[in-house]
């Protein structure tokens, strides 16, 4: 468990529509922030299933919907929310102070890489 | 003599007694006193006219006029205070005396209250009478908090009508499962996932200590102390039957007016059925056993005494659009030699139980997928021995014979359990009348226009015995917001709702989907004509930026190039775009256009300003494109100006939005160079007329266009094309083709609603048409002015200096 968590700065949250989800490349992660009800969430931006920009992705609730092939990732555990589909994205830690985002880049979340092994 | 008949219950149970007694020969003068001031209604449908989806009128059984034509006095709003058992009469609250031969007692049950201090608050409410409806409705409005004691049948569809009239709904429920009498720990938890998944708050196990308010309620107070906000508090803590008239009178009474087979009382005048009568230790509160014992009563009391009621497995089904619930005979799988069987798929909602003993069917309990109730209840009523079902048990094989399931039901089965019809008066009445239609069954049956449940039933019913079965679509759009279009659609004008959020706030389950987000968007920019609050997150990524998104997440790019004819100018152009952005892909597309492949997002404002050509609106459901021949102008067979006719209708409905992706051609012989008709709208051109043709397809289906009108004049057929467009944008469903829709309808329907519909009418499609063209346009303008200041731009991070925070 991390002590200590790194957050970086990603952009200001006026930049992510509501509902909406907008990738950002930080050095070699490519990240979709997600915009829900008053609080954001970051997942990694590839559909493990064919690589879809997860961002690009209709939110329904707390998941999105892959715009390539339909598959469904919860946005809060990266888990994919079909079981005959089973796969997940990496979500990182996501805060906002004085209406700037910050993401722990790494915070991936374990549970997300345990249950892909 | 008449003999004098007097029944005390003016709801189902005593009137469908009488209607069974009137067609039996009898030699009765029928009274009926109902202290209610209503007709007989059907009291099982209160839920649907609380949701807005029946009108009061529409749930009457038994108009005045029946009453009129039978001969029978209708005392209504009257309440018979006490029987005489000596004189034989009854005695009203008034003091009026009226005597009887026979009694019959159908006072049926009223709501339970519990004993909680604040429960006489203004606000607070049962839900059990049309008036009880009528008052609810009165209050219910938009936002308002309601709370709903009781999380059992009534409560749930109490809750849901509320929450589809815009109100904040609690369900709070005082045991750990909802519906617990018919469901399992593991149902109700499916059940609670899928009433919250519909935007209902549910709250258990949540004892209600007190109502709190001054005067007015408002709110809840807990046993555990907590407390919970509500304007308006609605009681459907369960029902107690009205035996106190008969208890008074020295009848034989427990929890009900107790009977014996025959539906006799301890006095030998008096009988009693409904909610109100006890039957070998049990009441019933469900509509098949009450109407069964109408029949039952009927014989005896016709001096035909020897139809036995033997009582009835429960069975009950909850009334909620999208949610399936389904349970019948035992659930205690604690009784010796029960055993259970069980499946469950926590992603499809679907959990089914059935509970076994000596392989016959003791119980079953059904969420998310109720398609197998008739089987289940068949074999728990035969007691089937199911040895050899057992490995499919789970999922009994459909029948590959459609007619079969409904063939080896026997004539008396109930088919509607609401309005007692049974399989032979189907069967009948299709026979006798020649019905063809579920709409002209309904008509004559009755059947099917209560809950609905029944309605798979009758549609096989009337396909196994009519040659000439008339299906009707009425297909829900989807579980988030689960109503038809036609409904939607009634739904948005009638609510005036603008955006999406506002649909699936009132009517769905605030989150929506992939599938109903676009599909409302579409819906609302058709039925406003543009005029609404456009959403994007509710659009495909396509529809965000406007381009079509490909398997690498790139875009392409297909600029508009009306009729197919273009210009060195635009081709110079778009070979720089090709070469400055380096496109991995230049390529001719089947529609007479250019495509380039391989843009990314960030660069195709970019892109658009270069080519300097506005949107093709290849990526969306929308008006693509017309493909044309080259017309008299050049060509030596031509004989109409295809060229230029198709540039003209390309302009008329260019930007504009469609169910599915709309194309079309116009050709200037019968020759058909350019295909109009495979087209969704086509003009064929032929010398001294066009052709105007619709519904042809040559995608994943073939299909050769209907003809819709032959017109003399290029602005006779702009004009019979316009009509089909519009046309096709109000009436077809969300990803309907044109092919589909040409078909579902019929080419007849759609020239009498069209070309040959009066000109009133035509001009009022055209109206509508042309508003919707007023606001439409170039979506690629966005690249110039985009809605967000990201729509395009790739977000860059702030710094890349990550800052350290400890956490907590």
């Amino acid at each position: 468990m991390n002590d200590v968590r790194e957050w970086t700065p990603i952009t200001k949250v006026e930049n992510i529509p509501s509902r909406e989800g907008r990738a950002v490349t930080v050095g070699a992660a490519e990240i979709a922030i997600f915009h829900l009800e008053n609080r954001y969430l970051t997942i990694e931006n590839k559909c493990p299933h064919r690589g879809g920009p997860l961002c690009d992705g209709i939110v329904s609730g707390t998941t999105v919907v892959c715009p390539l092939h339909g598959r469904r990732f919860d946005l809060e555990s990266g888990m994919a929310v079909r079981a005959s589909e089973p796969s997940c994205v990496a979500t990182f830690p996501t805060r906002v102070e004085d209406g700037i985002i910050f993401v722990d880049l790494g915070g991936a979340c374990q549970v997300a890489e345990e249950t892909a092994a | 003599m008449k003999q004098q008949l007097v029944v005390v219950g003016n709801g189902m149970a005593g009137v469908s007694c009488v209607e069974q007694i009137l067609k039996q020969p009898h030699n009765f003068d029928i009274t009926i006193f109902g202290d209610e001031t209503h007709v007989n209604y059907n009291r099982i449908l209160l839920s649907l006219v609380l949701a807005g989806e029946k009108s009061a009128e529409e749930i009457v059984i038994n108009d005045i006029d029946w009453y009129q034509t039978n001969g029978i006095r209708a005392r209504l709003g009257v309440k018979i205070a006490s029987i005489d058992r000596d004189k034989k009469v009854v005695i009203d609250e008034n003091g009026g005396v009226t005597e009887y031969d026979k009694l019959i007692l159908a006072t049926g049950s009223s709501a339970f209250i519990p004993p909680i201090p604040g429960v006489d608050k203004k606000n607070v409410h049962v839900f059990r009478t049309l008036d009880d409806t009528r008052a609810l409705l009165e209050i219910a409005q938009p936002g308002l908090k309601v709370a709903v004691i009781g999380g059992g049948l009534l409560g749930l569809e109490a809750a849901r009508g509320l929450q589809v009239r815009g109100c904040e709904v609690t369900v709070v429920h005082l045991m750990e499962t909802l519906m617990e009498r018919q469901l399992d720990a593991t149902g109700g938890d499916y059940l609670k996932r899928k009433i919250e998944s519909l935007g209902i708050r549910v709250m258990l196990p949540q004892q209600t200590a007190a109502l709190f308010g001054n005067g007015r309620v408002d709110g809840l107070r807990f046993a555990s102390g907590e407390e919970l906000e509500a304007d308006l508090v609605v009681i459907a803590a369960g029902i107690r039957p009205n035996a106190e008239l008969g208890r008074q009178a020295g009848l034989e009474a427990r929890r009900g007016i107790v009977v014996n087979d025959y539906m006799e009382t301890s006095d030998p005048h008096i009988y009693s059925v409904g909610e109100c009568t006890e039957h070998r230790g049990q009441t019933f509160g469900l509509v098949a056993p009450l109407f069964e014992q109408g029949r039952v009563l009927a014989s005896t009391i016709t001096g035909n005494r020897g139809t036995a009621f033997t009582g009835a497995s429960p069975a009950a089904k909850l009334k909620i659009m999208g949610v399936d619930i389904f349970s019948a005979g035992s659930i205690d799988e604690s009784l010796p030699g029960v055993e259970t069987v069980r499946y469950e798929d926590p992603s499809l909602g679907v959990y089914k139980k059935l509970l076994l003993k000596d392989n016959q069917l003791l119980g079953v309990i059904l969420v998310g997928d109720i398609e197998d109730e008739h089987t289940y209840m068949d074999w728990m009523r035969s007691g089937t021995d199911l040895t050899p079902h057992r490995r499919q048990i789970l999922f009994p094989p459909r029948e590959a014979d459609p007619g079969l399931e409904v063939a080896a039901m026997p004539d008396s089965d109930t088919i509607c359990g609401c309005n007692g019809v049974r399989k032979g008066d189907i069967v009948q009445a299709i026979h006798a009348h020649g019905i063809s239609t579920l709409a002209g069954l309904k008509e004559r049956t009755r059947a099917s226009t209560s809950c609905g449940t029944c309605t798979g039933l009758c549609e096989k019913l009337l396909r196994a015995v009519t040659p000439d079965f008339q299906e009707e679509t009425r297909t829900t759009l989807c579980s988030c917001v689960p109503f038809s279009y036609e409904q939607l659609r009634d739904m948005i004008r009638g609510q005036k709702l603008k955006s999406v959020e506002e649909v699936l706030n009132i009517y769905g389950n605030r989150k929506g989907c992939e599938v109903c987000k676009p599909a409302l968007s579409y819906l609302l920019d058709m039925v406003w004509c543009g005029d609404h609050e456009e959403d994007r997150s509710a659009r495909f990524i396509n529809d965000r930026v406007h381009a079509n998104i490909q398997k690498d997440g790139t875009f392409s790019v297909i600029p508009r190039m009306r009729g197919g004819v273009t210009t060195p100018d635009e081709l110079r152009r778009i070979a720089d775009v090709a070469d400055k952005y380096r496109v991995p892909m230049v390529k001719v597309t089947g529609s007479q256009r250019i495509d380039l492949l391989g843009i990314k997002k960030a660069d195709l404002p970019k892109v658009w300003a270069d080519l300097g050509m506005p949107s093709g609106q290849a990526y969306t459901k929308g008006v693509r494109m017309v493909k044309t021949c080259v017309g008299t102008e050049f060509c030596r067979f031509g004989v109409q100006d295809s060229t230029r006719a198709g540039i003209e209708l390309e302009r008329r409905l260019e930007n504009l939005f469609t169910p599915h992706k709309f194309k079309m051609g116009v050709v200037g012989c019968p020759r058909n160079c350019a295909e109009a008709t495979v087209k969704d709208l086509g003009l064929v051109g032929q010398d001294g007329s066009w052709q105007v043709v619709v519904g042809g397809a040559a995608g994943k289906s073939v299909r050769k266009a209907d003809l819709l009108i032959t017109v003399e004049t290029t602005e006779q057929a702009m004009e019979a094309s316009d009509l089909f467009f519009q046309y096709y944008r109000e009436n077809a469903n969300y990803l309907e083709r044109s092919y589909d829709f040409v078909e579902r309808l019929g080419i007849e329907k759609i020239r009498k609603e069209t070309v040959y519909a009066t000109e009133a009418d035509k001009q009022k499609l055209l109206d509508r048409l042309a508003r919707s063209k007023a606001l439409a346009k170039d979506a690629w303008l966005e690249g110039e002015a985009p809605v967000s200041p990201t729509q395009f731009v790739q977000i860059q991070p702030i710094q890349n200096q990550p800052r350290e925070v400890q956490t907590a």
